[in-house]
């Protein structure tokens, strides 16, 4: 399982900002906007059970006062 | 009166702590965060460091490690508990106080001696301050940027759940300036300056910080 995990929008994320700043230093004008996440990669010995996954990435890989998770279950 | 100072893996101011809790009068007792045994401690004191590094994020694995279990219950009981700097943030990841700290909004570590405002002077550790009362203990982080929703932040304004708020510039862009909360029943503080490294003329800004150790004592006799 993928679990992606993004700070909330009203949330400012200061990281994200200075890599936006170095893009256009870099003249990537294009880039409007930078928000930096965290990936996670779990795997899971037999049938994954979604609700102890989903429990996982809510309560500890991330924090649910500053962020949102993002499950990507593997499709079979 | 015995106070805990809690020490996992990456604590580095356990030592302080414990100090400081030595020179206003009470009985350091050094809990170890895989043990789950308080030893009767009559509170504690979660010191400032890098518990597990900051990985995931400041505070999350400490927050759940064995002893903070206990920390947890004993704290919904009445337990006086603090949490300086690292500490704070592992209080917030426990849930036993609201919010969350996260990057410097310039991206910067900032060192420095900081005035605080004392907003609230009647929780376990800020009895021996006054209201109003302005202190300069040092600040230290690269992470102290106190935030939540507004929703909450008006909330926690609305039910005098600010501790402290800095004065004389915000070092980290915390939220409202704050720089320090308590639970309701005024019993949990954390804050991210340090009041264990203001306890000595030698060796801090001032010994302003030595207020929230004899406070304790006080607010414990009084339990």
């Amino acid at each position: 399982m993928v679990v992606d995990v993004v700070l909330k929008p009203e949330i400012s994320d200061p990281q994200g900002q200075a890599v936006l700043g170095a893009l256009g230093r870099l003249g990537h004008d294009s880039v409007r906007s930078v928000r930096q996440g965290k990936h996670f990669v779990l795997e899971v010995d037999g049938t994954p059970d979604e609700a102890e996954l989903k429990q996982i990435a809510e309560t500890l890989l991330a924090n649910p006062v500053i962020e949102d998770v993002e499950l990507h279950l593997p499709k079979d | 009166m015995r106070i805990g100072v809690i020490t996992f893996p990456g604590s580095l101011d356990d030592v302080d702590a414990a100090r400081a809790v030595r020179l206003a009068g009470g009985e350091p007792v050094a809990l170890w965060h895989a043990d789950h045994d308080l030893q009767g401690v009559d509170a504690v004191v979660l010191p400032g460091g890098f518990s597990y590094g900051d990985y995931l994020r400041a505070g999350a694995i400490a927050a759940r490690s064995p002893l903070m279990q206990d920390v947890v219950a004993a704290a919904h009981g009445g337990l006086p508990v603090l949490g300086i700097c690292n500490g704070f943030q592992v209080l917030c990841e426990s849930g036993l106080l609201p919010g969350a700290l996260t990057r410097n909004s310039h991206l910067h570590f900032r060192n420095r001696d900081q005035v605080l405002v004392v907003e609230r002077a009647d929780t376990a550790w800020t009895q021996d301050y006054e209201a109003g009362q302005r202190i300069v203990i040092p600040v230290k982080n690269g992470e102290g940027r106190y935030v939540a929703a507004d929703a909450d932040l008006d909330r926690l304004e609305g039910e005098g759940r600010v501790v402290f708020r800095y004065a004389g510039g915000n070092p980290n862009g915390s939220s409202r300036d704050i720089a320090g909360v308590t639970s309701e029943n005024g019993r949990v503080v954390g804050l991210m300056p340090h009041p264990e490294h203001a306890v000595e003329d030698l060796t801090g800004p001032s010994t302003d910080g030595l207020g929230f150790f004899t406070s304790v004592l006080k607010a414990v006799v009084n339990a």
